[in-house]
């Protein structure tokens, strides 16, 4: 008999009314057959993006094995030199783009929510269309390994090697236009995770209260808001140039090959982080859990993440110690990546500490850990051997790196994403994997592992440079490269025996595990449903189960918060950024075909692009935007239920419109987005001045009068006024002075757009005679193509409005319209000022 | 006396190499490579090593340090492990900051030494990428008959530097980027067309050392080698004087066919051999072929028979290199401008 619950201090009052239950399962029921594709429910997308990464994981484990069978002697001809280029660069680029970082949004997807005791992540639609699109994406990216038409340029894709002129076939536009529109599905996923976190929190779970993975997973998201912009622009650029010959990184005319690895090593080294943090935040998780107790220094470790997360933004030149940059400036890098060994050594003391102060459970997750920290330590110190640049002259590019970037890869974020494996399987369908196959895998793979990597180090220092397809047999490598390759097979077959496991339990082998199994301390252990959790916890410390033992029982008899499903539809409680006091019930859309639409068509489009099919692209490009219409048009639905009880006498209203609400949010951050591509802009403008100022134009002559740049920003600034006109008569509901003057300032926007690239062509600059001409032009397009979103965001505002679905008291969609729109009008005055104003002043 | 202290000082440097591959547990590397930083014949490279050998062996103590106390966290009971938050702080901020500066500054001190010419007027080469071949150049060595500012010293795929004296390697490439790398002598530098990188080379036993492109430059950069000879003062003057002067007159007919036959097949439209009307720029010159220790960059001894089978099959043997097959040839040409080829030394 377990006593009753003191229901007076609870939220709300037990028991609770049946019928309250079975709407909240109606409104969570899952589709079934086909309606799949429709889902947006975060436990079916969570974990079928979780299958597809370990999918891409596999497919790109085995190119590796293909590899190290060919390298096991010298002078073998398993692969000839086109495909095992292909190999390694598909290896790579799937192993960083297609696994590594969509396995911990991934993860994310499927484990904040119930962390965080939301319904599900703030836009649904979105994380299931940066799935599909990811799915497709990378299916297509693999399937040009078939036609041998695949990248082989190495994952990092140096220009000139990978300009037309070297690479004139379609295998380098695979890479840029595939990961380029991957890291459309990565940036969408971390919009998610950074509103999720800070708007979707349970009432009670202040700033300090938040769980160190949400923490990690927060600071990770941040980061690709501010590294995946300089990928995007770099992939454009060198895209453009292939395609117009723009000579960005063409030393003949003015650009420098050194452009790119500035903007790829800008997003590249945060992207080491950005995939290793959130696989910190899960062992931060499961240390206290398996030891049971709280994390010693969980303040350090939180300040830890968010330091890694400065610091890694200070590094990216340490992937440049080789390339004849100035020695002074070299020893500011070389400081800073020793400066990031700071944060991973407080992370890595504080676990042991807590392991030491508790009394550790053995599971396959505890020994996946133990190998971590193993792996983990010694690829972080060869990493401060790395940061030391006279060394790094001798190891870079050599197998010593190879051996290097797996001890930190697979050590920092395999072994932590195999132990979360097990450890959080239980949280899916209540079921534990194999403890006994789990601890063959773990061992098959801490052996194989260390077989196959650490000989690297040897063989690198021993003079072996990295991305050969053989090597001559009398070097003395050839014994190094044997034990390589008979490590990779033993790791591979630990990794086999996983994916039996995991197998067995879908076929219904697993053992159903008893209720919090490992006795966790946080949320994600309170049994869970479609509908996640039945109500949504009040929480009071960082490991609230530790610290309520009933607080799971209250939970699901529905003694906190919404324990129903009151407007009769999915719904969550969103929650203030620092306080997390509840400010409104969010309406969560349902399963739609429109995002699984948009998807595939976006896909289809960049495929048909990457094939060189470009008039039959529009036909997948304007069907992806009709059906991204299709998927905004019945969000947004206003006021249309009163303000709801949700317990703990909060009353809170279904509908927020301006700078509280969360879409208001998302948009705020895809600007931030957005903004940074801008800056990558603007620096490759400023870099390539340095580089060849002589294409730079000689006085004013060659530029345009300064009445073009008056003139410009006139109109851009009349632009912005014509918006917060507008803006003003949406909130008197005057309809036609709204769209009088949304119309009016479109056309100023395209007025200004189109005068820019119109006076530079009249005063003679041809994009592809110098980078200079080609900067200039670069500038101008991205001004035109934000006016071109512009065009499609303000046409459905305005259908909106003749649809009586915009006015004073519902307009979170004009809001959003709002915010690009003036960003935009900043962004260009911004544009207009460089290019008009610094060859004035600075040659 | 001399010789002696010479051996204890190779020794000495042996000893050093097996300690490293024997403190990684590998005997494996106790193999001696001509491409190979733990078995240095340079200034730089020993410099380098002593710095690799600190950073094993500190890394090394840390590392144990480290996983000794997971291992105590992980058996010892809670009440027996001491300290909690002192780890953090200890080990996580204190330690690392006292430890990676003083690490820093003894960094910039090895950096500044690699970089450093002793006063002494180094020796410049120009070494340019192609794909997959060296470009060689002695900027400050005109041709024999050439005079001041004339034609200079041009060759490929082979460095030979006098030992002792520092070399400045100025290097770019001519279309992708490739990396300069002699491990045995120093570290790499970056080939980058548009950019013009400087490296100083110190080589101190004389010797042949192999260096490899070192960034990844496409189809054939698995094949993409050089050898670095240093010589003793004295020979290195001998190779430059006889470097300088034009090939030497065939030796006998077969000698006389090849040349022809080499002429007559347009090789010389890429390929310069001083003294005869070949004169192209786009592939090695050849003029001293005979003398170089491999053929195609590294990739096949230098003997007739090899150099015939390249001239062949070029395509087959390091296939998408710029050097067509000539499978038209008849054996007896093939051999002949093998043979005339290689008397060139």
């Amino acid at each position: 008999m377990t006593p009753p619950l003191d229901d007076a201090a609870l939220p709300n009052r037990l028991p609770r009314p049946k019928e309250e239950l079975e709407a909240l399962k109606r409104a969570w029921k899952p589709t079934s057959g086909l309606g799949l594709l429709k889902e947006v429910n975060n436990n079916i997308i969570g974990v079928m993006y979780i299958a597809t990464a370990l999918l891409f994981f596999v497919i790109s484990g085995t190119l590796a094995l293909v590899m190290r069978t060919q390298l096991a002697v010298p002078e073998n001809d398993v692969l000839g030199h086109s495909l095992y280029n292909q190999f390694f660069t598909v290896h790579g680029t799937g192993m960083m783009f297609l696994f590594a970082v969509p396995i911990v949004e991934a993860i994310g997807v499927f484990l904040l929510p119930s962390m965080l005791a939301a319904r599900d992540l703030p836009f649904p639609r979105l994380s299931a269309f940066a799935f599909w699109a990811y799915l497709f994406g990378g299916l297509a990216f693999f399937c040009s390994l078939i036609f041998e038409v695949a990248p082989d340029g190495g994952w990092f894709m140096y220009p000139p090697l990978t300009s037309m002129k070297f690479s004139p076939g379609i295998n380098a536009d695979f890479w840029l236009l595939g990961i380029g529109f991957i890291e459309i599905s990565a940036i969408a996923g971390a919009i998610e995770i950074i509103v999720g976190i800070l708007r979707t929190r349970p009432p009670g779970m202040t700033l300090d209260k938040i769980p160190v993975y949400c923490w990690s997973m927060l600071v990770m998201a941040g980061m690709i808001v501010f590294a995946f912009p300089a990928v995007i622009i770099a992939t454009a650029l060198l895209e453009i140039e292939r395609a117009f010959d723009w000579p960005f990184f063409i030393a003949e005319r003015g650009g420098d090959p050194l452009l790119w690895q500035h903007l790829f090593w800008f997003f590249g080294h945060p992207e080491v982080y950005i995939i290793f943090l959130p696989a910190a935040g899960l062992v931060s998780m499961m240390v206290p859990a398996l030891a049971q107790r709280p994390l010693v220094g969980h303040d350090w470790v939180v300040v830890a993440l968010v330091g890694t997360g400065f610091f890694s933004f200070g590094l990216w030149v340490h992937h440049m110690f080789a390339t004849g940059i100035p020695p002074l400036s070299l020893s500011f890098f070389s400081a800073a990546s020793m400066a990031v060994s700071v944060p991973a050594g407080i992370q890595v003391f504080a676990w042991i500490a807590t392991l030491g102060k508790g009394r550790l459970q053995w599971t396959v997750a505890t020994w996946f850990l133990l190998g971590f920290l193993f792996i983990f330590v010694a690829g972080g110190l060869t990493g401060v051997m790395v940061a030391v640049i006279p060394f790094d002259w001798q190891a870079h590019d050599s197998y010593f790196i190879v051996a290097h970037l797996h001890y930190v890869l697979i050590g920092g974020m395999v072994f932590p994403v195999f132990a979360g494996l097990y450890h959080w399987w239980p949280t899916m369908k209540g079921t534990m994997l194999s403890e006994r196959l789990g601890r063959w895998a773990f061992w098959m793979m801490f052996i194989g592992f260390n077989v196959a990597f650490f000989p690297m180090h040897v063989s690198g220092l021993m003079g072996m440079p990295r991305r050969v397809y053989t090597y001559p047999g009398d070097l003395g490598w050839n014994v190094l490269n044997m034990i390589s390759t008979v490590g990779a097979f033993v790791m591979a077959f630990g990794v086999l025996l996983v994916l039996i496991d995991m197998a067995r339990d879908a076929f219904g082998r697993g053992r159903p595990a008893p209720e919090n199994p490992w006795k966790a301390g946080t949320l994600e252990w309170i049994p869970n449903d479609d509908y996640a959790t039945r109500s949504i916890p009040h929480v009071r410390s960082l490991y609230p189960l530790w610290d309520n033992p009933n607080l799971s029982r209250e939970v699901q008899e529905g003694a906190h918060y919404l324990p129903g499903a009151p407007t009769r539809r999915r719904e969550t409680i969103v929650t203030s950024p620092i306080e997390a006091r509840p400010q409104y019930l969010m309406p969560m859309p349902g399963p739609h075909w429109s995002h699984f639409l948009a998807g595939l068509f976006t896909a289809a489009h960049f495929i048909c692009l990457a094939v060189q099919l470009y008039w039959v692209s529009l036909v997948p490009g304007v069907l992806a935007i009709a059906s991204v219409f299709w998927w905004v048009w019945s969000l947004d639905k206003g006021a249309d239920h009163p303000p709801q009880d949700v317990g703990g006498g909060w009353r809170v209203p279904v509908y927020l419109q301006g700078s509280e609400n969360h879409s208001w949010w998302g948009t705020a951050v895809l600007l931030l987005v957005d903004g940074t591509a801008f800056a990558c802009l603007c620096f490759t403008y400023v870099f390539l001045w340095t580089v060849s100022p002589d294409v730079w134009p000689v006085g004013t002559d060659a530029l345009p009068g300064l009445g073009w740049l008056f003139g410009e920003v006139g109109l851009w600034v009349v632009a912005a006024g014509a918006m917060l006109l507008a803006s003003r008569a949406v909130a008197h509901n005057r309809n036609w002075a709204m769209r009088g003057a949304l119309l009016a300032g479109l056309l100023l926007m395209l007025a200004a757009a189109v005068a820019e690239p119109y006076n530079r062509i009249a005063s003679g600059l041809v994009a592809s005679e110098t980078a200079y001409g080609a900067i200039v032009y670069m500038l101008a397009s991205w001004q035109v193509f934000h006016v071109v979103i512009l065009v499609l965001m303000t046409g459905l505002a305005l259908a909106r409005s003749f649809a009586g679905r915009l006015h004073a008291r519902r307009r979170v969609t004009f809001d959003n319209v709002m915010l690009v729109w003036l960003y935009t009008c900043g962004q260009g005055v911004v544009s207009l000022l460089l290019v008009h104003l610094f060859p004035r002043l600075a040659v | 006396m001399d010789r002696r202290s010479g051996r204890s000082e190779a020794r000495r440097r042996n000893w050093r190499g097996a300690a490293l591959a024997g403190g990684m547990g590998l005997l494996a590397a106790c193999e001696r490579g001509p491409q190979s930083a733990l078995h240095p014949a340079g200034r730089n490279a020993e410099a380098i090593l002593d710095l690799t050998l600190i950073l094993v062996a500190g890394g090394g103590v840390i590392f144990l340090f480290v996983m000794a106390l997971a291992g105590y966290a992980v058996i010892a009971r809670p009440e027996r492990f001491p300290g909690s938050r002192a780890w953090i702080i200890g080990g996580g901020l204190v330690f690392p900051i006292v430890t990676l500066t003083a690490l820093q500054v003894y960094e910039f001190a090895v950096a500044r030494q690699l970089s450093d010419t002793g006063g002494v007027e180094p020796l410049r080469i120009e070494v340019t990428g192609y794909m997959w071949w060296w470009e060689v150049r002695y900027p400050d060595v005109s041709l024999e008959g050439a005079g001041e500012g004339g034609e200079v010293l041009r060759t490929a795929n082979r460095l030979v530097i006098p030992a002792g004296r520092p070399v400045e390697v100025v290097v770019t490439a001519a279309d992708v980027i490739h990396s300069f790398w002699v491990p045995s002598l120093g570290g790499k530098m970056d080939m980058i067309p548009g950019h013009e990188n400087r490296l100083i080379l110190v080589g101190e036993r004389p010797g042949t050392y192999r260096g490899q492109c070192a960034e990844y430059c496409g189809a054939q950069h698995a094949l993409m080698a050089f050898d670095v000879v240093v010589e003793p003062p004295d020979r290195f003057e001998d190779w430059l004087a006889a470097e300088r002067r034009p090939a030497a007159e065939p030796d006998g007919p077969q000698q006389a066919v090849g040349r022809d036959a080499f002429l007559r097949a347009g090789c010389g439209s890429c390929h310069t051999v001083r003294g005869t009307p070949a004169n192209g720029a786009a592939g090695p010159d050849l003029t001293h072929v005979g003398g170089r220790g491999a053929l195609a960059a590294g990739t096949l001894p230098n003997t007739p028979e090899a150099l015939a089978g390249w001239i062949a099959g070029a395509q087959h043997i390091k296939p998408e290199n710029r050097m067509p097959s000539f499978p038209i040839l008849g054996g007896d040409d093939l051999h002949a401008i093998a043979v005339w080829l290689e008397s060139l030394k």
